[in-house]
């Protein structure tokens, strides 16, 4: 049965592959089981009635969200989306294609929501909801990181990672959803954070941590948790206090309070950036974990919520925090403008750890020995919600500066990756969406494609031996598939990485 | 007989499309969901809508061939549904009069471009992979209203005081006849055919991206808090 996990070969033409009908068709994460849909509310597997609950779920969805409703009638099948997709690039499989894989869902919608798909079903590409149909919406709507990509050409805007997530939604209802990101859901609801890491481990760890910085620089940098009437509350993957190399950027964060002066705090209850409710489409779990955030905000009487470095986190968190949970600006609802009250609004709520550390260099509140990083020659990769989800600063494109200018900040030798392969155009890592799993690691090999072809376009030109990126997921896929393309595992790190190795700290 | 065709599809268009932008406008969009980096002002969000609008820039940055014919296609398909209004009224506007020989040429541009679509639905595997059966006869269809436009305009020459006075007619709800043309009969149906399905089909297009969510919403999520209806339910009783 197993199969051979292998990097499929560079192209020589930076083009599209021709259709392979077919080739991930096999491809099937792990279901999640009965416990794991009954934690989140979701019905476990084998329902009779499976058929009409997808129709009705399907119905409401459209109700819902605008999104849905205009990206279902608006495609022309143009193909323009086509050939942007990091998996079809990678796999060929042409339902691996925007265009195709919202037309899994399009052919139901037509069938059953539209008047042409009623009388001409054949004619317009509609077809009944049937057991290979949900099968089929399963494996592909799998192939999906929601990295939102093709949204980027679409003459129309159309977000491929809309109907990804309303297709995972409509399947959790029907008994049918994925092990790897209900269960993690499951466990933040629990315990607070991804890696299901209690209290006790984390106090082991950071203490640790301590040590480590003590030990290689002779200065006390704290990592306190759960101080009552710290300045910042830094919400963070939990990967950062377990998995390398997050763990190195953590410390980065760490430095930077210390040498900026800045008292700070992480959270027991709320020791997760991360919020898989995004990548299930399932408005009221993703709701339901950021509002832990709020609870530990309120509890700890913090002034600001700092974001570690988490690409989909920090979509959640700068889009979206502010309408679940009221962290932001602007409200005029009880619910918000109590948070809002306590928050400090010289500052943004809630900010990117990057946006913080880029304010403190340009002020020359802390400053870099360059040289410290002279042993790496960088790129950057810019994390697919991070920059076509969200934005930092208050200008346009900050997301892509910001972290460059650190960058450049604390290190003397960065290049760019090839135009078309960074910025708003940047290709996912291949692991992001909920597909961060070892039962996918063919797909998650084979979707980085785009991304190895153009960082071995640096490698070769300029020697490039660091990759630094700001999300967590990106660190762990990268690191899982760099050596199938023949590259070290420890060419990722975080941006934070290289603050940590170059920030000055003794003068302070 | 061609004057209630006309009626219904008319009526049907105008019902339809409007019941449609009615649906999108009254479904409610819970998250911040633009496509970054995106605009932070509404002037922004307008300017960058009339880009998407005027030059497809979206589709220019995609794909060059499918943005040549798209464009080909549209802005000929635009200037000859400008050189048409003199169809409709009497006496005729000084800017249609001067448009009339640039809606002629508008035409090939309108059938070139078309077929260009069209020859990437055979020619290009994924595009071809994509297409139904109604995306090709959508093509068809426009094909044969352009080209039975121009035979008319070229070849066999119909009677156009008389058709002016067919639609001047339906326009006043009383009913003159068509010149016995079957060409003008293959032109007309197609056309009313063209509106029936319109408010049915992928043709919505047009006004979806107005109510596409990425491209329509301000980049100003830290800066305002965004609450559906339906999401701001969920905080009664919470907190």
């Amino acid at each position: 049965m197993a199969i051979e996990i292998k990097a499929p070969p560079y192209r020589i033409f930076n083009i599209a592959p021709a259709v392979n009908p077919g080739a991930m068709e096999n491809s099937k994460t792990f279901l999640a089981n009965d416990k794991i849909q009954a934690a989140l509310g979701f019905p476990g597997h084998e329902i009779e009635d499976w058929h009409d609950r997808a129709i009705d779920k399907m119905g409401e969805l459209l109700g819902k969200y605008r999104s849905l409703k205009v990206y279902m009638d608006s495609c022309v099948h143009c193909g323009a989306c086509s050939d942007k997709c990091h998996y079809f690039i990678g796999t060929g499989d042409p339902k691996n294609m925007p265009v195709a894989r919202q037309d899994l869902m399009r052919s139901v919608y037509r069938r059953y929501f539209t008047l042409p798909g009623k009388l001409f079903p054949k004619l317009v590409g509609a077809r009944d909801l049937t057991r290979e149909v949900l099968d089929e919406w399963y494996n592909y709507f799998h192939q999906c990181s929601e990295c939102r990509r093709c949204s980027v050409f679409c003459p129309y805007g159309i977000d491929t990672a809309e109907i990804t997530m309303a297709a995972r939604e409509i399947l959790d209802h029907v008994g049918y959803g994925q092990k790897y990101s209900n269960e993690i859901i499951g466990k933040v609801h629990t315990i607070g954070n991804n890696l299901g890491l209690p209290k006790a481990a984390l106090i082991d760890t950071l203490e640790g941590l301590e040590e480590d910085v003590k030990e290689a620089t002779g200065i006390d940098v704290r990592f306190p948790l759960d101080v009552k009437g710290a300045e910042v509350l830094l919400i963070t993957p939990s990967a950062d206090f377990f998995a390398e190399p997050h763990i190195d950027s953590l410390i980065g964060y760490g430095k930077v309070f210390h040498a900026a002066g800045i008292s700070w705090t992480l959270s027991s209850m709320s020791s997760e950036a991360g919020n898989f409710g995004i990548f299930i489409g399932n408005y009221e779990q993703m709701r339901k974990v950021a509002l832990r955030v709020r609870e530990a905000a309120l509890e700890l009487g913090v002034k600001r919520i700092v974001v570690g470095e988490c690409g989909h986190a920090w979509r959640v968190a700068y889009s979206f925090w502010n309408t679940l949970i009221g962290v932001g600006d602007g409200a005029n609802d009880p619910y918000a403008i109590q948070l809002q009250n306590q928050l400090d609004h010289r500052y943004k709520q809630p900010m990117h750890i990057c946006e913080l550390t880029w304010d403190l260099a340009e002020r020359k509140i802390i400053t870099f020995d360059k040289e410290a990083n002279d042993k790496h020659i960088i790129t950057f990769h810019d994390s697919c919600n991070v920059a076509r989800g969200s934005g930092m600063g208050d200008m346009y494109g900050g997301q892509f500066e910001i972290p460059r200018n650190i960058v450049k900040a604390v290190a003397n030798h960065f290049h760019e990756m090839p135009e078309g392969t960074t910025h708003e155009k940047t290709f996912c890592c291949g692991g992001g969406g909920g597909l961060l799993t070892d039962d996918l690691l063919d797909l998650r090999v084979k979707g980085s494609l785009p991304r190895m072809e153009a960082l071995q376009h640096v490698v070769d030109a300029h020697g490039v031996n660091f990759m630094a990126c700001i999300c967590a997921i990106c660190k762990s896929q990268f690191t899982k598939v760099l050596p199938y393309y023949g590259f070290d595992r420890r060419l990722i790190g975080g941006v934070h990485q290289l603050v940590s190795n170059a920030i000055r700290l003794g003068d302070k | 007989m061609f004057a209630v065709l006309f009626y219904f599809a008319a009526g049907l268009f105008a019902v339809g499309l409007i019941y449609r932008i009615a649906t999108y406008a009254r479904t409610p969009a819970p998250l911040k969901i633009p496509t970054t980096p995106a605009p932070r002002t509404r002037t922004g969000v307008v300017l960058l809508m009339a880009r998407e609008v005027f030059f497809f820039e979206s589709l220019f940055k995609a794909s060059l061939w499918t943005w040549i014919f798209s464009a080909l296609f549209h802005a000929g398909l635009a200037l000859v549904l400008l050189r048409h209004v003199r169809y409709f009224i009497d006496p005729v506007w000084s800017w249609v009069i001067f448009i009339q020989p640039f809606g002629i040429y508008a035409g090939f541009m309108m059938v070139a471009g078309l077929m260009g679509l069209w020859a990437r639905r055979f020619f290009v595997d994924r595009v071809r992979y994509i297409s139904t059966p109604s995306d090709h006869l959508m093509l068809a269809m426009l094909i044969a209203i352009g080209i039975s436009g121009l035979v008319m305009k070229f070849i066999t020459h119909t009677d156009i005081v008389a058709i002016k006075n067919f639609f001047l007619g339906l326009m006043s709800f009383s009913i003159n006849t068509l010149p016995s043309d079957w060409m003008i009969y293959l032109h007309l149906s197609l056309i009313a055919l063209l509106l029936i399905i319109f408010p049915f089909s992928k043709l919505l297009h047009a006004p979806g991206l107005f109510f596409s969510p990425s491209r329509n919403q301000i980049e100003n999520s830290r800066d305002k808090r965004h609450l559906s209806a339906w999401a701001a339910k969920l905080e009664s009783g919470k907190q």
